[in-house]
């Protein structure tokens, strides 16, 4: 590492740029893995066993490349995630949603990491969307794979596993599955078929949740009616506080390099 | 040694045992789990890789305290990463622990109940975020001078545990210097942040090489073992040697005005440690004593039923796999649920 700092590194430097709907979509998919990525990090030091540190420290890690990298087709990296209000945020309101336990956050991550695997992948598949985010695509359906897969198990091993489990894990699925309804709207610059992705992801959701023993919580399934808006800028309630701790340190010394 | 007794015979041993052990010592060679070796010698192991281990998981907090706050995406990516690699070395060195013949959760209920100790640095709190960079640089500094002769302890699973940790140390401490070094050369807010972390961390990152030798407990008996390779302050005294330039590198000054070169002994001289504050701290009454231990109370007592989950879980996958029908009722298989195993099911890096 050279003594100056190199928070702009090359690749960065010399990354592609996006312009209009390609933009945007790299900052909505940026948005979503920064502000889960920030807080699978808040687990760090606090999880249930060791393993479990190390594990959600990885995929906080893998995460917060995959939002680096997207930001950089974009501007600059700390300019987007320290200096944008509440409501230039375009993530979707689920990866905000506090840890809660971990069934909540196990819950969360198995919904949005199943989802982001048939998204990536179906970006890889199709010519139509930007090529700077097909080239992550290629490396992030690989991480992404190992976050469905670390999720899936715990589904199943809380799910399955004790009485208090059981009920703490529907309880999770109970409490992320509002947050849902977004997943598949519709990103600009990505023509896919989010519909058919929504359906793939039903399914592949309720076979995890069949062999968990739980089922699908009631809501947007249904199509019933489901809260949402992050894509537009609305968040929840919980989310300024997260960007006030995240974005206190670097805003309170404006222009310098860290 | 490969012609030592079998480890289950663990009473003081006929003189033979002893003097093989001995031997083994003497000419360097490895002590390993299944080897001969005096209950002492395993009881010294024990109780200073469990301090080793519990040093590493304690040591999360501070550090982990600023990931949520870190200044800039790159910042927060190497911090996130580091503090990965301390969750990682206490699973290393939990597991040389374990081969000595204690459990993880034997060696984690010593340490909730304060009946082990942890590095007593951990007890000092981080108030900026220039303190993530005095930690990497002088804490993990002096971790790597005191770690670097343990590669060549002489118990063998602890020694290759020291390989892999002092490698990954040494890559913090680079980030930790890299890190003070942009604040020194950045604003004056900046700079003033990283001399007010090096002001507070220089002192008690002196006493992590422990008391001075004539007050060592442990000392004399763990050098004859080499366990312990060098002394308390000669190590100390290498690691001040050390700091000096470097500071002078970050443009930063070490909080000691008796702090000068000694062109006689070819080393630096250096003033009095306030050996009543670190033992005050290591009584329990640092700033940050019981915050630690509560946290990590806390996170143990709060994931019990996250890790009783992952162990009923695999006793009905067992059940399932032996059963003929490949149904059993899972909680009636009579195979005690094994706690340590089941969350390793789950892919560690």
């Amino acid at each position: 590492m050279t003594p100056a700092d190199t928070a702009r590194s090359t690749d960065a430097a010399t990354a592609p740029r996006l312009t209009g709907e390609g933009a945007a979509a790299a900052l909505m998919l940026g948005d979503d893995a920064l502000i889960l990525s920030h807080r699978l990090a808040e687990w760090t030091g606090h999880a249930p066993a060791l393993e479990e540190d190390v594990a959600l420290a990885n995929i906080s890690l893998d995460l917060l490349g995959q939002a680096r990298t997207l930001f950089s087709f974009v501007g600059d990296e700390d300019e987007l995630a320290y200096l944008r209000e509440e409501r230039a945020f375009r993530n979707i309101q689920l990866v905000e949603q506090p840890n809660g336990d971990f069934a909540q956050t196990i819950a969360r991550q198995l919904c949005f990491s199943l989802a982001q695997e048939l998204r990536w992948t179906a970006i890889l598949d199709s010519a139509d969307c930007p090529t700077p985010i097909r080239e992550l695509a290629a490396k992030a359906v690989k991480e992404t794979a190992y976050h469905r897969d670390h999720a899936t198990e715990w589904t199943l091993r809380l799910g399955d596993g004790t009485e208090e489990s059981h009920a703490r894990m529907r309880r999770g699925m109970a409490v992320m599955w509002r947050h849902t309804g977004e997943l598949f709207a519709p990103v600009p610059g990505l023509p896919l078929d989010d519909a058919a992705l929504r359906e793939q992801w039903l399914t592949a959701l309720r076979a995890v949740l069949a062999e968990a023993t739980l089922d699908l919580p009631e809501g947007p399934d249904a199509d019933a009616w489901a809260a949402g808006g992050g894509r537009e800028g609305v968040h929840t309630e919980p989310f300024g506080f997260l960007l006030a701790e995240m974005q206190h340190l670097h805003r309170s010394h404006p222009g310098a390099t860290w | 040694m490969t012609t030592a007794p079998p480890a289950a015979d663990r009473s003081p041993g006929p003189s033979e045992w002893q003097s093989a052990f001995d031997a083994a010592v003497a000419a360097e060679e490895r002590i390993e789990p299944r080897d001969w070796m005096p209950d002492a010698y395993r009881a010294t192991l024990v109780r200073q890789i469990a301090q080793h281990a519990h040093s590493e998981i304690i040591g999360m907090q501070p550090e982990a305290n600023w990931i949520t706050r870190a200044p800039s995406l790159r910042r927060k990516a190497i911090l996130i990463a580091k503090v990965q690699d301390e969750a990682g070395h206490g699973l290393y060195l939990y597991s040389a622990a374990e081969t000595l013949g204690v459990s993880r959760d034997e060696l984690l209920d010593k340490l909730h109940a304060g009946t082990q100790r942890y590095s007593s640095i951990f007890n000092y709190p981080t108030l900026t975020w220039a303190d993530v960079g005095a930690i990497g640089w002088l804490v993990d500094g002096a971790a790597i001078t005191n770690q670097v002769p343990l590669c060549r302890c002489s118990y063998g699973p602890y020694a290759r545990a020291m390989v892999r940790i002092c490698k990954e140390e040494s890559f913090h401490q680079r980030q930790g210097y890299e890190l003070l070094l942009a604040l020194s050369r950045g604003t004056e807010a900046q700079r003033a942040m990283a001399q007010d972390a090096v002001d507070r961390w220089w002192w008690p990152s002196l006493m992590m090489f422990g008391p001075p030798d004539d007050r060592s407990a442990h000392s004399a008996q763990s050098m004859a073992w080499k366990i312990k390779r060098h002394s308390n302050d000669e190590l100390r005294q290498r690691f001040v040697d050390i700091c000096v330039p470097q500071a002078a590198s970050l443009g930063l000054t070490l909080p000691d005005p008796d702090l000068r070169w000694n062109e006689e002994r070819g080393r630096h001289d250096f003033g009095a440690i306030d050996w009543e504050e670190f033992s005050q701290v290591l009584k329990g009454n640092g700033p940050c004593n019981e915050q630690r231990i509560s946290q990590r109370r806390r996170a143990h007592e709060e994931g019990a039923w996250v890790r009783e989950a992952a162990s009923a879980h695999a006793a009905k996958r067992r059940a399932r796999e032996t059963a003929p029908t490949g149904r059993l009722p899972g909680s009636t298989t009579g195979r005690p649920a094994d706690r340590t195993a089941a969350p390793k099911g789950a892919p560690a890096s």
